[in-house]
């Protein structure tokens, strides 16, 4: 908070530079890595703030239920849809490949293990920020545009405990679900390619899939990378709205972040994962 | 529908697990055989472990032992019987597909117990061996 108001003699000595076009490029970079920290330590404090009120009672479980609607069963239709499409492209893929080396057997294994490390949670992911996390911070935003979240404050009732809470952890739970589904679609799209057109035998198929991917490094991997994405779209959402300026512009504005951030987030953080755990 | 969701959600979670990531051969009460090779060629952990071509579990652990050899640890479905004879062979699937072992049942009525070793063991073939020997004509046996 005192860095975004210009608090301390150092952030004050820059102070002018911060509207659009003052100082020179290096003010304006220097700037926008001040804002961009404050911004990432109050996203920080923020989440510590929701982990609290999930752990305080009443736990609001009907609001959870509600939450897990509208994040989780109403984006299933994109995430099967995208599920059988990206299924049966790497069907073709894979076939194309490996029908050079005369080892058309693995193509479970390469959809498999393809889908479950690394595409199945990513495109969930980025499915699911598209679909649901835009919808949470736009509906916070607009709940700090029309003031709602004010009159909460004045009944001396926590809006993070009311309502950004429930939505957060929707997002949390529905993830790996999701990317569970997906994945499950994506390897019967993949059979469906594999197996119905381009006459892959249907045991090989599932048998070079079970035999090439494990639970310890494969499937607990891709679950850890869901949680971790869905908490990350929880939180930069609900984060979005909860801060966004309260006019129509802001709204726009945090719905477009929650994307771009979540986005870009969940493909560096699944670097990071991939190669200090090498899932 | 939030139900069903959470239900289908989990089933799939569930089959990812069990049946795609085969989590039922790490679970507790797998018999754990150990069996020492020459030679294990591209051998992994997690390499399938078969008899007769039907698979009965996997490989959990790949080291050296003492005597330079390797120590290749078995762990099998406990309810498969095999005699105390058997022998273990490191066999490859076609051309470019993956080794597995490959045990061979022997006569034995005693079954093999858990930590038990299996003691004839044939080591994964070396093409590069093959070639060499065929054109110095050598003859030598290998393995065990």
């Amino acid at each position: 908070m005192s860095a975004s108001s210009g608090g301390g003699p150092a952030a004050s000595a820059v102070a002018p530079p911060r509207r659009a076009g003052g100082g020179t490029p290096v003010h304006q970079l220097g700037n926008n890595v001040v804002v961009f920290v404050a911004d990432l330590g109050r996203m920080a404090r923020f989440a510590v703030e929701v982990v609290r009120a999930t752990a305080r009672r009443p736990l609001r479980f009907g609001r959870l239920v509600d939450e897990v609607f509208d994040v989780g069963v109403l984006s299933l239709p994109i995430v099967l849809g995208s599920g059988l499409a990206v299924g049966m492209v790497l069907g073709l893929q894979g076939y194309d490949t490996l029908v050079r080396f005369g080892a058309e057997e693995s193509l479970g294994a390469v959809v498999g293990l393809s889908l479950i490390r690394e595409l199945g949670p990513v495109l969930t992911g980025l499915l699911v920020t598209g679909r649901a996390g835009s919808a949470v911070a736009a509906e916070i935003g607009s709940m700090v545009a029309s003031e709602q979240l004010d009159g909460l404050r004045m009944m001396s009732i926590d809006p993070v405990h009311l309502v950004v809470k429930s939505k957060a952890l929707a997002l949390l739970l529905a993830m790996p679900l999701l990317s569970a589904l997906f994945i499950c679609t994506a390897l019967f799209g993949g059979y469906l390619v594999g197996v119905g057109v381009l006459g892959v035998d249907g045991g090989g198929y599932l048998s070079s899939l079970e035999s090439a991917v494990g639970f310890r490094e494969d499937v607990a991997g891709s679950l850890t990378k869901a949680l971790v994405f869905g908490a990350l779209v929880g939180l930069v959402a609900t984060y979005r709205g909860y801060r966004s300026r309260p006019t129509s512009e802001g709204v726009s504005a945090a719905t477009t972040a929650t994307v771009v951030m979540a986005s870009v987030a969940i493909l560096v953080l699944d670097l990071f994962i991939t190669a200090l755990w090498g899932v | 529908m939030v139900g069903l969701f959470v239900i289908v959600g989990l089933a799939a979670l569930g089959y990812l697990s069990l049946q795609v990531g085969g989590l039922s051969w790490n679970a507790p009460g797998g018999l754990v055989i150990y069996a020492r090779f020459d030679e294990i060629g591209g051998l992994k952990v997690r390499a399938p472990v078969v008899i007769a071509g039907v698979k009965v579990g996997q490989v959990t652990d790949v080291r050296l032992d003492d005597t330079l050899r390797a120590r290749v640890t078995l762990d099998v479905d406990p309810t498969v019987e095999i005699p105390a004879d058997s022998s273990a062979a490191i066999r490859t699937s076609g051309v470019l597909g993956d080794q597995f072992v490959a045990i061979e049942p022997g006569a034995d009525t005693r079954r093999l117990g858990a930590g038990e070793e299996l003691m004839y063991t044939q080591s994964a073939l070396s093409l590069e061996r093959v070639i060499g020997r065929f054109v110095t004509g050598e003859n030598e046996e290998d393995g065990q």
